[in-house]
């Protein structure tokens, strides 16, 4: 279990983590969504303890992460930026780090074998693909079977079959009990493996729900309908917050209200429906919709075009 | 596929599993075997020390003949033993940067403090692990050069010297213990700059630059300042013989030794506190 209780971290003028709260709860996997630079790393940084908070506080399974005697046995993390010697083969890589904590040689071994590094285990890590440095990073974060893991938009660079491994690793790993807590920019990828979404931008907090929640949401009660009296089931269902819009022949597209609702009307009037489908808006733009406002880094208009 | 198939779970007593200092050494020590760098500094150190000595009396050795009486008299056995100590200084004071700031270059530094959040035990696991493994490479590597430069030295009556003679062993062991410490100082600077190449040049702009820079100073002044800077403190523990300004073996050798310790406390405060 993470708690972040209002975070907040500036670097110089720049705030890179706003007034941020949110728990994160043991036994699913709760997606870290933002766009690039919105302080996702950074959260997960002031998790670690890395860096220090500007203001705002936050402890991982009670207790700050400084003051666990067993570090790696509370949480294992990713991080985004590379965090290995390049020098140094990921067999010592991860021997050091089991040594800190009397992890034996048994269970590194375990590790390169279950991330599928065995083969080049020997070879210095500056030589692997980002692919084999991310399956390196997820060894190093579950070599002290953490009760809590975190980790910083683990399927860059991943192949499909490394993002499928990725996706039945994390859902195993919150069936066991554990807090799986994953960032990305990438809102397909979270739908398909969280159940739980924590959306932030610019730093602050946009939305903390469910994944179904959010993406009915964010659909905003869209509804197909196909029937051949377009006219009058246009009439029968027009009202202030309705809209209804004919996309082709015998096919309309009704937002404003539910499947449900345009149904029973139609039955009221024996109107015939061919389909009645709720349509989910697109995850990216639920996305896009929220986060507009939010994205730091818009492309400008060059300066000369408005002159 | 079953994604923790074959994976063990880890037992959870209280008394396992937890971060000690000593587990925190045999990381550290299983970092620095684990590195290229650390080999071939440590190889260059050892080859420095034992080499330069034996090639100054190979040469001494063979123009003796034709050395008039002063250059003879220029020549003194603990220097050309001691001579490689000059030389490798370079080597370990370079070892000693990057075991801390190549942590900081690739982004070790981050997986290090994650595991060990409370950061101290790194700096002290590095620094003791560090220097012990200098410390058991350069003693012998002194003794070897002191022993065979004197055995080239053999036909030189002259030019032999007892490592029972006051303040010869004194002087043999102190340049290992010279040595070690300017690692130690090397790498508390490392930590305080963070940078491998701005480590470096900090060390060597404090260990070569500003010394000869005192001779511009007027002598009185001269005098008064360069035995307290480091190098110059330090080197007492090797030199045989000190001049009238310089401090006693055992008072430079502890200055130096205090230096390393104030470099090291400010690197402590620092790695606390700052980000990472």
């Amino acid at each position: 279990m993470i708690e972040a209780q209002g975070l907040t971290k500036n670097y110089g003028d720049r705030v890179a983590v706003d007034d941020l709260s949110f728990t994160v709860q043991p036994g699913i996997v709760t997606g870290f969504l933002g766009p690039n630079g919105s302080g996702k790393s950074t959260t997960m940084r002031l998790i670690l303890e890395l860096d220090r908070p500007t203001a705002g506080d936050v402890t991982v399974n009670g207790k700050h992460y400084r003051d666990h005697a067993a570090p790696l046995h509370e949480v294992g993390a990713l991080l985004e930026a590379r965090s290995l010697h390049t020098g140094r083969s990921a067999y010592h890589h991860l021997l050091a780090l089991a040594q800190t904590h009397g992890i034996g040689r048994r269970r590194v071994d375990e590790l390169i074998d279950l991330v599928g590094l065995h083969d080049v285990a020997k070879k210095r890590a500056g030589q692997f693909s980002l692919g084999m440095g991310q399956r390196l990073g997820i060894a190093s974060a579950l070599l002290g079977d953490p009760a809590t893991v975190m980790l910083d938009e683990p399927v860059n660079g991943l192949d499909p079959e490394g993002i499928h491994w990725m996706r039945t690793l994390l859902r195993g790993l919150a069936a066991e009990g554990r807090t799986v807590f994953v960032s990305s920019h990438l809102m397909s990828e979270m739908a398909l493996t969280a159940d739980h979404l924590i959306v932030i931008g610019r730093g602050r907090k946009i939305a903390d729900m469910s994944t179904r929640d959010f993406l009915s949401q964010a659909s905003g009660n869209v509804v197909h309908v196909r029937t051949s009296q377009q006219g009058e089931l246009e009439a029968q269902l027009v009202g202030p917050d309705v809209a209804v819009k004919a996309l082709e022949l015998e096919l309309l597209e009704v937002r404003g209200l539910t499947a449900r609702q345009i149904g029973e009307a139609a039955a009221r009037n024996q109107i015939v429906l061919y389909e009645l489908t709720p349509q989910q808006a697109s995850l990216e733009e639920a996305f896009m919709n929220l986060t507009r406002e939010d994205v730091e880094f818009k492309s400008l208009q060059p300066e000369g075009a408005t002159a | 596929m079953t994604s923790l198939a074959g994976l063990e779970r880890l037992p959870r007593e209280p008394h396992t599993g937890r971060v000690t200092q000593a587990r925190v050494a045999l990381s550290e020590w299983t970092k620095l075997r684990s590195l290229r760098s650390t080999r071939w500094s440590l190889l260059a150190a050892i080859v420095l020390t034992i080499g330069f000595p034996l090639l100054f009396a190979a040469i001494t050795s063979s123009h003796w003949g034709s050395m008039s009486p002063h250059e003879r008299a220029d020549r003194h056995p603990l220097d050309i033993a001691l001579a490689g100590v000059n030389v490798s200084q370079l080597a370990i004071a370079v070892l000693g940067a990057l075991v801390i700031t190549g942590e900081y270059s690739t982004g070790m530094i981050r997986a290090s403090f994650s595991a060990v959040p409370k950061r101290l035990p790194v700096l002290w696991a590095k620094t003791g692990v560090f220097a012990l493994v200098t410390f058991l490479l350069m003693l012998p590597s002194v003794l070897i050069a002191f022993f065979g430069s004197q055995a080239i030295l053999a036909r030189h009556h002259i030019l032999q010297i007892s490592f029972s003679h006051p303040g010869v062993a004194r002087s043999v062991i102190g340049g290992a213990v010279y040595v070690v410490l300017v690692g130690i100082f090397a790498l508390g600077i490392g930590a305080l700059i963070r940078n491998t190449a701005g480590g470096i040049a900090t060390f060597a702009g404090i260990f070569f630059v500003i010394p000869p820079l005192m001779n511009i100073l007027p002598s009185s002044w001269n005098d008064a300042i360069s035995p307290y800077l480091p190098s110059e403190a330090g080197r007492q523990l090797f030199s045989l013989t000190q001049d009238a300004h310089s401090l006693s073996p055992l008072w430079g050798g502890l200055l130096f030794a205090g230096y390393c310790a104030v470099v090291l406390t400010f690197a402590a405060v620092l790695l606390v506190r700052r980000d990472t």
